[in-house]
């Protein structure tokens, strides 16, 4: 990746009938990965924001013990909405949103492969997420059951409004699978003349390997939600013992589409941590090889790991041990990974830019969630902390401080390459500090009050909960509110602010710092050369 | 291989992925509200659904007017042959994997919930207190709540479906070869014979559906078996008549004069496609009907 030899074509004017249509026909008929990009990451954020106001809901409730302010049912349809959104309307679509605007520009391809197609998953989400948010309004209220669905509460005890649910999440699994392809299709075939497999950035590697990941699941969690419906309202009973299925099948066919899905949540993420730690270390990123590999073997023990999120389901001795070794098994790479990273910073030359702040942050916290997940891997512990705040203080340390801060990270890495502006460096700095104390007071507790046995999802809990709680809720809002500051970094940056040169950063590598900033509309239409 | 690099084509922009995008949208709800019409509640959905299937096929029409076009000017490079293709074959592991979702609830049943309501493993007292007389058989001709059905044998009608299925595999290879090797009338004859094959086999499968809820009362709701059974072949149903219709689309693209000997991505793609709806029928047929 050394020695780039620039010869984007960007000047050359041959392909005059590119240019946008004017207003907001561009958004809706565009093929350019730039725009849909940030179509994507816009509607990420928006996603973010109201998911967001859902937990925040959540924490006012859990201020004090009793029940304050919301009805039961309601709480319940907060706890999945909340998680229903962030997963699906916020984490995912923002790494498709990255993937989008850099992929192409770090391999040297002028586009995605399927541009239409992309345009197309694209506004498939806002409506399928329009579905999903109008079912709260309707009598009955939105779905109850908590993200994972598990039948029966999905089956017998859900709402009429649940075939919304259904197909609202067929089509945001189509929508995933077209941007999944069109992205290996992408990598596989428009990467420039000699960038070679072994040269591509990390970002593109994780990419690859979590778009797959989306390919082999999404169709499982669709074959999920079709047996629902069916269960449901044309009385099959895949999850129904009276007829000979089994509500723990469910739960088997559910997660062997949520644990991969986990690390399509968290790979993408390990390849922006491994793009911005060597460029503030200003060294070349320690274990590239091992890092492909480390990713490689990750994505693939995600297959056979799903059981262990159904420990307590009363499951043979033999498959709760296969499930508890293969799943401490994972913690090989990710460890590989997070030496690696330290090895880069070993000895660097370090500077502290706020994308290298959340990527340290990233490295301490997602490091945190990964021993509490090893904690959750052993069985006859497991038994102990399931559904308890444990689990929830354990997936919000690898999901907000790991996927969520890996996302900023890289939005503050890449901002001043999409906008051609720098963003306000003091707003940012109070927007980490901010963010990284109070998402430690938000989640930290949590471990606590886990341990000590409240279990999750109940809008009420014991008196001896209480102090926790209220300290848990005020980091909540905290944290709710800090979010608001990254809003304002970013309008205030898309706005205007110090020019930025094409290479944002001195240490940068790669093909995304040859072009100008911003980024030219289209970029690499005559492929450099890369040696 | 780097000549192929010279240019890259990066179509222009379209108003029908956002179109699409509504299509879909009006097919989620209405089909949301239909389905909640089955249980009593719920407004009149089906209008939406159908608006919606009508400006999804208008769509897919349109679309692919657009890229047809495009093609025949010439502006795809080697390179887009190569994107469609490669889409095309995640597209089809991506359908292998949702087959895979109702299989494996089809093994789990057979393998794990079935023997356990009847005693295996650990789980005798399942048996002996929730369900005492009910026996764990294979196929499930009596629910744990009593409900009865018969088995659907495979040597009668589903045994003539494979052979016409597998039929047509062969002939849809010998329009293949036909096409490379830029024989019209072969092709032609060989193309139409597939898409009949189909929707003989689409007839007869109608026909034991028929066959299976009035004479065997094996229905979709009757216990593990049946809703396997039903969503297993229900769905390569689905995925047979939407091949079908392809097949038949390129059979009339054909008859137009489209396709060279070199360039016919939309024949491969629905070959491909053809040979997977087989596969998958092969694998029904070993695990739905004959084990």
């Amino acid at each position: 990746m050394s020695n780039v030899i620039n010869e984007q074509a960007t000047g050359h004017a041959h392909h005059d009938h590119h240019h946008p249509a004017k207003g907001f026909k561009r958004w809706l008929y565009t093929t350019n990965h730039k725009d849909i990009g940030s179509l994507y990451l816009i509607f990420s954020l928006t996603m973010f924001l109201i998911g967001g106001a859902m937990a925040m809901v959540i924490r006012a409730e859990l201020f004090q013990p009793g029940l304050q302010l919301v009805d039961p049912h309601f709480f319940n349809q907060m706890t999945t909405v909340h998680g229903l959104i962030m997963v699906f309307g916020a984490v995912m679509p923002a790494f498709t949103g990255l993937a989008n605007w850099m992929v192409p520009m770090m391999i040297g391809a002028p586009d995605m492969a399927l541009p239409r197609m992309n345009n197309w998953s694209f506004w498939i989400l806002p409506f399928a997420f329009l579905i999903l948010l109008a079912s709260l309004l309707m009598p009955g209220g939105g779905p109850a059951f908590g993200w994972t669905f598990y039948a029966p509460l999905s089956t017998t005890y859900s709402n009429d409004n649940t075939a919304l649910f259904v197909f609202a999440v067929h089509i945001m699994g189509i929508s995933s699978i077209m941007g999944a392809i069109n992205v290996i299709v992408t990598i596989v075939n428009l990467r420039a003349p000699g960038m070679t497999w072994m040269k591509l950035p990390l970002f593109v590697w994780t990419w690859l390997i979590t778009a797959f990941l989306l390919i082999a699941v999404m169709p499982v969690l669709a074959g999920a939600v079709t047996m629902v419906l069916t269960d449901k309202y044309f009385a099959t009973s895949f999850f129904d013992a009276a007829g000979g299925g089994d509500p723990v099948m469910f739960q088997h066919i559910f997660w062997f589409f949520g644990h991969p899905e986990v690390y399509i949540m968290i790979l993408p993420a390990f390849g922006i941590i491994s793009t911005i730690v060597p460029t503030f270390s200003r060294k070349k990123l320690f274990g590239y090889a091992s890092m492909v590999y480390a990713t490689s073997s990750i994505a693939l023990l995600s297959f056979i790991v799903w059981a262990h999120h159904m420990f307590t389901t009363g499951m043979p001795v033999a498959g709760e041990l296969f499930f508890m070794y293969a799943t401490m098994l994972i913690s090989v790479p990710t460890g590989v990974k997070v030496f690696n990273w330290v090895a880069t910073m070993w000895r660097g030359s370090i500077s502290f830019e706020i994308p290298m702040m959340f990527a340290i942050a990233f490295i301490v916290l997602f490091t945190l969630g990964g021993f509490s997940g090893l904690m959750l891997a052993i069985t006859p512990a497991d038994f102990q902390y399931h559904d308890t705040y444990f689990v929830v203080a354990h997936f919000h340390y690898v999901l907000v401080t790991g996927a969520v801060f890996s996302i900023m990270a890289g939005a503050y890495y890449w901002l001043p390459k999409w906008t051609g502006n720098m963003y306000n460096e003091t707003l940012a700095k109070w927007h980490f500090w901010l963010s990284l104390i109070s998402v430690n007071v938000l989640f930290f507790p949590m471990h606590f009050v886990g341990l000590a046995g409240m279990p999750r999802r109940i809008p009420d809990y014991a008196l001896q909960f209480a102090d926790f709680n209220a300290i848990i809720s005020i980091g909540g809002f905290a944290f709710g509110l800090s979010q608001l500051l990254f809003v304002l970094v970013v309008f205030k940056c898309a706005r205007g602010g110090e020019k930025a040169p094409a290479k944002v950063w001195d240490g940068a590598e790669g093909l995304e710092w040859e072009v100008d900033s911003p980024a030219p509309y289209h970029t690499f239409e005559t492929p450099p050369e890369i040696k | 291989m780097n000549q192929n690099y010279e240019k890259y084509y990066v179509p222009a922009e379209s108003p029908w992925p956002i179109v699409g995008a509504i299509a879909m949208f009006l097919i989620a709800v209405g089909a949301g509200l239909t389905v909640m019409q089955v249980s009593g509640e719920g407004s009149s959905g089906q209008y939406v659904l159908y608006l919606g299937i009508a400006i999804l096929v208008y769509m897919v029409f349109s679309w692919f007017r657009n890229v047809i076009e495009e093609s025949h000017k010439g502006l795809y490079s080697a390179q887009m042959d190569r994107s469609f293709k490669q889409g095309m074959g995640w597209f089809i592991f991506s359908e292998v994997m949702f087959f895979m979702a109702f299989f494996g609830a089809l093994f789990y049943a057979r393998m794990i919930s079935v023997p356990w309501l009847g005693g295996a493993g650990n789980n005798a007292m399942t048996n002996e207190v929730l369900w005492p007389t009910f026996e764990a058989v294979w196929p499930l001709l009596t629910t744990p709540a009593g409900e009865t059905t018969q088995a659907m044998g495979w040597q009668g009608l589903p045994l003539i479906n494979t052979l016409i299925l597998l039929t047509s595999s062969v002939t849809i290879h010998f329009a293949h070869v036909a096409i490379e090797n830029n024989k019209r009338g072969a092709l032609k004859v060989f193309l139409s014979l597939t898409v009949l094959l189909g929707v003989i086999f689409l007839g007869l499968q109608v026909y034991e559906y028929m066959h299976a809820y009035q004479d065997l009362g094996l229905t979709l709701d009757a216990g593990v078996y049946g809703n396997t059974f039903f969503l297993l072949t229900g769905f390569h149903g689905m995925h047979v008549t939407l091949g079908t219709i392809i097949l038949f689309v390129v059979l009339l693209r054909i008859f137009k004069g489209h396709f060279t000997s070199e360039k016919h991505f939309a024949f491969q793609a629905a070959a491909w496609y053809w040979h997977f709806v087989d596969v998958v029928w092969l694998c029904l047929f070993v695990f739905v009907y004959v084990l």
